[in-house]
């Protein structure tokens, strides 16, 4: 059995009867049997619905019929994505025991071509924060290096992608939580634009920012899974129009002559010397290409950690209104019901969510909104502008993932601020609405990974994904 | 200091949040370093900037145009009832509003 399994290998493997759907179900558990105690990466595992799937397919293989994008393929989805019949958390205590009648238009896509579910990952409480030590059910620990941070929000998709214990996953993204976490475990991840992936079925943290994304072992592979849940979607009524190209296809298409702009304010101080040092060979890498690299000012960078926490929390505070203890979740008796809303509220919540809601119920509120998250909404405005105008000049964006490599468990827990901080080159394109993908960029001299950034305009993922896959072929995710 | 332990039980109260008095305190600090951070807002000039209130353009969403207004079976009530805490099909079973 191949210990790295990629979407190209399962499909050749179940044509050529080498392995069954069921089989290779099977090695998969094993392992998560074996690794996931120490890594705490999955919640739950789905084995019947797994093992219905992969029966399904291989009657398909056995009657010869032709195999869709996924058949077969081993996959895993972050536990705030709704699966019908199976747990579905949000890394809350408040979601322990709530089981989803009804599947995310996403994971409905990804069974339809045949992907097998192993099960629900880890993340922090409700999508809320950059490390995974925010899950009510314990930290996911970096399978690079067990004493670090996997990165999060969706640290447990992409550590059991870089385990080995998923051939893919659906993560989610926020401010960087699909990106920052695929950076600090060594591995592409991607965010489509705002819109390309239906959220039907993402349990909501930040309604004008939440994206689903794929995370996987190769750049080939994230474009597959992201054309397999991209497209319009009548239950999400913010999910675009625009049509879906052939991801995987048009990767091998030459990226010489294409612009990559540099911002100046993604490259100042406050970047770690071991991450500058890999991108800065990543920019080398680009330069061997044949593209061309620009200097681009995009003024409005420093202002979007403050825009971001307004807005997001803000969208936080309302989003979660809905956990009262009244339809679903945890209930707390109490002998009113309000009483009731406040007890089960502040029992089933973590602090980080509690810190949030406070601080976006306290920008919405009265004497406040127009100081805060109106003004949020007007520098929002210009920071997407900031994205429109370099794009004029450029075809993506080149920056660090995160400015600092992956951290030490307990290392920032201490000061939510700092933690925020760590966000800077990944908020700005949440703000923005523009695709964006985190792609390995080598190893610190420590061994840490890093995490090279590509943002492109707004569905301009095809050129994202090319410029990706012509990095990884050309040796840049070894550097 | 930008935010005051009563802004913070004001806060709480409308958020339906029972905080203890250490969470209180707590959440006071992280909240007012936070504020003071977010206060370089104030060096922009957005008087004249329009609000970015979607993300897509209509012509970009999947909902630029209406639809008909069709009735479609939504048969979910016995399924999302098994989720609830105290169910009494076909209602949710909560504890009484007392008048304050």
């Amino acid at each position: 059995m191949t210990a790295n399994w990629t979407i190209d290998g399962v499909r050749e493997a179940l044509a050529a009867k080498k392995v069954s759907a069921r089989e290779l179900a099977g090695e998969f558990y094993k392992r998560i049997e074996g690794r996931n105690p120490e890594l705490n990466a999955y919640l739950a595992l789905s084995q019947e619905r797994a093992r219905r799937q992969a029966e399904k397919i291989d009657a398909m293989v056995a009657a010869g019929e032709e195999l869709p994008l996924l058949a077969g393929v081993p996959v895993a989805v972050k536990d705030v994505i709704s699966t019908r019949g199976v747990t579905t958390t949000c890394g809350s205590k408040i979601l322990e025991k709530y089981v989803p009648p009804y599947d995310a238009t996403a994971v409905e896509r990804l069974e339809a071509a045949g992907a097998v579910i192993l099960g629900k990952t880890n993340c922090d409480e409700f999508a809320m924060g950059s490390s995974n030590e925010n899950s009510a059910y314990g930290p996911v620990k970096n399978p690079i290096c067990t004493k670090l941070v996997p990165g999060g929000s969706s640290g447990g998709s992409a550590a059991v992608v870089a385990a080995g214990l998923a051939v893919a996953s659906l993560g989610t993204d926020t401010g960087g939580s699909i990106r920052q976490p695929g950076a600090f475990c060594g591995i592409p991840a991607m965010m489509g634009s705002y819109g390309r992936v239906s959220r039907y079925g993402l349990i909501a943290f930040a309604s004008s920012l939440d994206r689903i994304g794929p995370l996987a072992t190769n750049v080939k592979d994230v474009a597959t899974v992201l054309q397999v849940i991209a497209g319009r979607d009548p239950l999400d009524s913010t999910s675009a129009t625009a049509a879906v190209p052939d991801y995987a296809g048009g990767l091998g298409d030459p990226v010489k002559g294409l612009r990559l702009g540099i911002p100046k304010e993604y490259f100042g101080e406050g970047m770690d010397a071991g991450v500058r040092e890999k991108i800065e060979a990543g920019i080398e890498v680009y330069k061997k290409l044949g593209c061309e690299l620009v200097e681009i000012r995009m003024p409005h960078t420093d202002y979007a950690i403050a825009t971001y926490y307004i807005i997001a929390t803000a969208e936080a505070s309302s989003n979660l209104a809905r956990y009262d203890g009244v339809r679903y979740g945890l209930r707390v008796e109490a002998d009113s019901l309000i009483s009731m809303y406040r007890k089960t509220r502040g029992a089933g919540f973590g602090a980080e969510v509690k810190r949030r809601i406070v601080l976006g119920t306290y920008v919405l509120s009265a004497g406040y909104y127009d100081a805060y998250y109106l003004k949020g909404q007007k520098v929002r405005a210009l920071i997407a502008q900031d994205f429109r105008d370099a794009f004029l000049k450029v075809d993506a964006i080149l920056t660090p993932t995160s400015p600092v490599p992956p951290f030490r468990l307990g290392e920032r827990t201490a000061d939510p601020l700092q933690m925020y901080l760590a966000d800077i080159y990944t908020v700005t394109g949440s703000l923005a609405g523009v695709p964006g993908i985190s792609v390995p960029c080598g190893k610190t001299e420590s061994g840490l990974p890093v995490g090279l950034q590509l943002f492109g305009p707004a569905f301009g993922e095809a050129r994202v994904l090319q410029l990706a896959h012509a990095f990884e072929q050309a040796g840049g995710v070894s550097l | 200091m930008k935010i005051s332990r009563e802004d913070v039980v004001r806060v709480a109260e409308l958020a339906y949040l029972d905080l203890s008095e250490g969470e209180l305190e707590t959440y006071r600090k992280q909240i007012d370093e936070i504020l003071e951070y977010i206060g370089k807002l104030n060096e922009l000039d957005t008087a004249s900037v329009a609000p970015m209130t979607q993300v897509l353009t209509d012509d970009q969403a999947s909902d630029a145009t209406l639809r008909e207004d069709l009735v479609v079976p939504c048969a979910v009530a016995e399924d999302v009832l098994k989720q609830a805490p105290d169910p009494e099909a076909p209602y949710f079973r909560v504890p009484k509003v007392i008048e304050r």
